[in-house]
């Protein structure tokens, strides 16, 4: 039976609403500051090159210039995995590397002092195709680094993170199938999910060893930790934040900025702050990895996965922070979209002179999903199995077991979904549209349309760590401690929701503090959907505990036992005796009760969606249209329905669904330019272009916190684009394997075009 | 071409410094403001954009400037009832206009919301809300000249506006209440 909530599951309004929709909320680069000076970065010309030279020293003389820093000159600042990444190197290994920092009094003087800097290069040959850069004569990009393979597994995840999976005995598993499919399958149009707000920090640096900086990322206690990592144990960091302009992930690698201004502060003496232009943010921060998959799936005529064994090739740029903390998950998630026995799927991450790969919504499985459903279906295509069918059949169910990022095996003890696909399934009309492999749903003229499904599932719902405070005060008000900044989840909001629900008092008189590290505990910052499971968690447990102390100071005067104490709206009774009462107010006279609260990590959970997906493509102009999507979960319990809603509506933008119809970041592989860093060259989807989208939603109790509930916003751009691609296949009568299915991809596929025409370095390496 | 367009707007400018001594006059949700052309931090350098007058010398940092290339409606503010923006706009070129920004919505003494703020409250249509202010005043603009739009016409209104939340749907929902409520009123 599903408990009736005060709070829980009721559209309330967001906390922050007001000062959004009314301009009033400080974002990073709204704050003012005190004797600001502005810091710009110069960026490398060349896509891999040796810094023979740096004259900076007219960059100095000019007026209103505070600052040049060099790779010469700045601290032995290094970050990723490995720790080896400096923030400013002797060689420069993309096309917007970072090579001088200048901090002025004006950004427009700061801009003319980069101009003055002179750089002398050695211009190295440089490598952007991921194959291309695993050949014995390939350029370097690292000493430490030989063959551009960087060494998986990640520390931050455990002793022994997963590399990959391998399990039970693939030669067997074949043996045992009966189809047996393989291929080449690529995800590697390295979309940007681009926040609106640009990555950028301001620091102050308090000599000799303070700092406090202002970040724009929803984990600001891990910002805090990263930046320990890199300054060193002596020097004491605050990071404070704010809300923030939208990150998808990516801005919780934001350590690269944040250093600058750092370093500048540092030289300085002053506050300096450094916000990317446009410009930066697509070409120096974050891109989602590359992933190459070829490999071979057996599986049985009933759609049983018997084997799946290859190589996984990622391209993660010129670095990695996380790409082999990607790997360890996305290797999970397949686990948990497959139920097989014997997996040997082995990861390789390759250095390439292009711009960064890092934290997007998806996190590695994505990644992964979009190459190994694609090679699922050969399987399907070959035994005639119906995909939604196949994929309902292997997702996870209750006791299945699977190999987590710490490489440790966990026992699933989570919802069956089985009912929520099939619920997505009805809405979708899946089973009248379906017509079998390769056929359109029909065929109107030049246009066809076409049906495709995908399903992802993520256990880092319950990943890390989070800590909370909740403050009773003697005004009757409450307030949360927590790290956790809002950056569009409503997650704050909700914090405020359940600890309510814990109290029984209204919203209204609950706030927060900012996150900010020295009055906030640690927490891990949302991430893998945590939000609902692990960061609430830590609230609830911290109300309940504020409530414990609350009882423990009103028994003595109710001459009661604190256990059967009940209270609601500020008034506390002993239960069953409503006249034995008491006001918070007499309890709570010149006192304060801080009641904390703690989760740690659990593994034991996957959340899961489906999505449902209906295309047009016109086979003159070869461009597909999105008709239609339909989004199947189950969340446990629904917190707040409208900011679910609107985070599964953001299963289109942010690197997801449209990242199969035209979302890319084009590389130029004879120069390393960037062809797409700019809001008009990059394409994204307009309001006039909004296919309806449906959000079936079930509420089957977890057994997770005391409201039942588990979060999905980060993964609702993850089943998405395998599901575009499977339907502009089906819709065209021919096999795609690349995204997005531009219209060349199409048209080619349709022979229509030449087969040479726009194809990239992969499609001619893989071509037959 | 190209040329006398270059030409064309030098000759606006110092026609602007001749007529207001080194003045630019602008109102500014309904706050007349003269504002000197120079270098100085509180002046109007020809350079400045209005994203920047509204953000760094007058202190207005509801507007948003994301792209700072006209691409993505972060920035936009109503000039003269139309919606326009702000980071494509050189301040020079504002000499005598009205402006209203997200700020000029509400009446912060009363405590009251515009309705639209309102209902991008009720529909919480927005996420992360950075490109929210652009949003409101973008919709705003439309339901200025067009009360009772159709959905078509206010997601053409809103195309300019980038988010990559998606909160559009929401967004939709949040302005096509006002224009019910408007027409229940009426």
């Amino acid at each position: 039976m599903i408990k009736e909530y005060r709070y829980i599951g009721k559209i309330t309004p967001r906390k922050d609403g007001a000062e959004i929709v009314t301009g009033g909320a400080k974002f990073l680069d709204d704050i003012k500051f005190p004797d600001l000076l502005h810091g710009k970065v110069l960026r490398s010309p060349y896509p891999h090159a040796l810094i023979k030279r740096i004259d900076k020293g007219k960059a100095e003389a000019l007026k209103g210039v505070k600052a040049v820093l060099t790779w010469e000159d700045v601290p032995d600042w290094k970050f990723g995995n490995p720790p080896i990444f400096r923030i400013l190197d002797h060689k420069v290994r993309y096309i917007g590397d970072a090579v001088a920092l200048v901090a002025a009094e004006t950004k427009e003087i700061a801009e003319k002092a980069l101009n003055l800097i002179e750089v002398e290069y050695e211009v190295l040959p440089a490598v952007f195709d991921i194959e291309e850069a695993l050949k014995a004569d390939a350029p370097q990009l690292y000493d430490e680094c030989p063959g551009n393979v960087l060494p998986l597994g990640d520390p931050v995840l455990g002793p022994k993170s997963l590399e990959g999976i391998f399990m039970g005995d693939v030669e067997k598993g074949f043996a045992e199938a009966d189809i047996i499919a393989e291929g080449n399958f690529g995800y590697e149009n390295i979309p940007n999910p681009i926040p609106p707000e640009p990555p950028g920090a301001v620091a102050s640096w308090e000599e000799p060893n303070q700092v406090t900086m202002w970040v724009s990322t929803q984990a600001v206690y891990l910002a805090k930790k990263i930046l320990t990592d890199i300054f060193g144990k002596n020097v004491e960091v605050r990071t404070i934040g704010g809300p923030c302009g939208g990150s998808y992930g990516s801005k919780i690698m934001s350590w690269q900025v944040q250093c600058y201004a750092a370093a500048l502060s540092r030289e300085t003496g002053r506050p300096v702050k450094v916000i990317f232009t446009k410009e930066e943010h697509f070409g120096s921060f974050v891109l989602r990895p590359a992933t190459r998959l070829m490999a071979k799936v057996g599986m049985k005529r009933d759609g049983t996965v018997t084997a799946v064994s290859g190589k996984w090739i990622l391209g993660t740029g010129y670095y990695s922070m996380t790409t082999q903390a990607q790997v360890a998950v996305g290797s999970g998630e397949a686990q948990i979209a497959v139920r097989c026995p014997n997996w040997d799927l082995k990861p390789i991450i390759v250095c390439t002179n292009r711009n960064a790969s890092g934290i997007v919504r998806g996190f590695g499985g994505q990644e992964l999903k979009c190459a190994l459903i694609p090679l699922l279906s050969q399987a399907m295509e070959k035994a005639g199995l119906d995909p939604f069918e196949v994929l309902k059949k292997n997702f996870i169910k209750p006791g299945d077991g699977y190999f987590w990022r710490d490489a440790n095996w966990y026992t699933y003890r989570g919802v069956d979904y089985t009912r929520a696909m099939e619920k997505g399934a009805e809405v979708f009309g899946w089973k009248e549209k379906w017509k079998g492999w390769l056929q359109p749903t029909s065929v109107n003229g030049t246009k066809r349309i076409g049906i495709g499904v995908g399903v992802h599932g993520n256990a880092d719902v319950g990943e890390d760590i989070s800590e909370a405070y909740v403050r009773l005060e003697p005004d009757g008000k409450v307030i949360i401690h927590s790290s956790l900044a809002e950056h569009g989840t409503g997650q704050r909001s909700n914090a405020v929701k359940v600890v309510a629900e814990v109290l029984q008092i209204p919203m209204e008189l609950i706030s927060l503090t900012a996150a900010d590290t020295r009055v906030t505990p640690i927490e891990w910052g949302p991430a893998g959907s945590r939000g609902t499971y692990a960061i609430l968690s830590a609230i609830i447990k911290a109300a309940e505990d504020a409530k414990k102390k609350l009882f423990e100071h009103a028994a003595p005067l109710l001459e009661a036992d604190p256990k059967d104490l009940e209270t609601k709206d500020g008034v506390i009774w002993v239960k069953g005796c409503p006249e034995r009462r008491i006001d918070w107010s007499k309890v709570m006279h010149l006192r304060t009760i801080l009641g904390s609260g703690r989760f740690d990590a659990d593994y034991t959970f996957s959340n899961c969606l489906m999505a449902f997906v209906e295309v047009e493509v016109d086979t003159e102009t070869g461009k597909v249209t999105l008709l239609r999507v339909v989004n199947a979960t189950d969340v446990g319990q629904i917190i707040d329905p409208q900011g679910l809603e609107g985070q599964l509506n953001g299963c289109l933008g942010t690197a997801g669904v449209d990242s199969a119809l035209f979302e890319e970041t084009i590389l130029d592989h004879f120069t390393g330019h960037m062809l797409t860093s700019n809001m008009i060259d990059y394409k994204w989807r307009t309001s006039l272009e909004l296919p309806p989208i449906d959000n079936v939603v079930l509420e089957t109790p977890f057994p997770s916190h005391q409201f039942h509930a588990v979060g999905a916003g980060e993964i609702s751009t993850s089943p998405g684009p395998s599901a575009v691609l499977m339907a502009t296949s089906n819709a065209i009568g021919s096999w795609l394997h690349e995204y997005p299915v531009t219209p060349e991809r199409v048209l080619r596929a349709l022979k229509k075009i030449g087969n040479t025409r726009g194809e990239t370095t992969y499609e001619k390496i893989h071509s037959s | 071409m190209k040329g006398a367009k270059i030409s064309g707007k030098k000759f606006s400018t110092s026609k602007a410094i001749d007529r207001r001594n080194d003045l630019i006059c602008l109102t500014v949700n309904g706050k007349p403001y003269e504002l000197r052309i120079g270098d100085s931090y509180d002046a109007v350098n020809p350079a400045h954009t209005l994203a920047f007058t509204l953000r760094e010398t007058l202190g207005l940092t509801g507007t948003k400037v994301s792209c700072d290339n006209g691409a993505c409606g972060s920035c936009t503010v109503i000039m003269d009832g139309k919606a326009v923006l702000s980071c494509m706009t050189l301040t020079i070129e504002c000499d005598g206009k009205k402006i209203t920004t997200i700020e000029g919505l509400s009446d912060p003494g009363k405590g009251t919301l515009d309705p639209l703020q309102q209902s991008f409250i009720d529909f919480t249509a927005f996420q992360c809300g950075f490109c929210t202010p652009g949003m409101i005043m973008s919709a705003k603009a439309l339901l200025n000249e067009n009360p009772h739009p159709t959905e078509e016409e206010v997601k053409e209104a809103l195309s300019g506006n980038f988010c990559r939340c998606i909160s559009h749907y929401q967004v939709v929902k949040a302005i096509m209440e006002v224009s019910e409520k408007g027409r229940q009123q009426q």
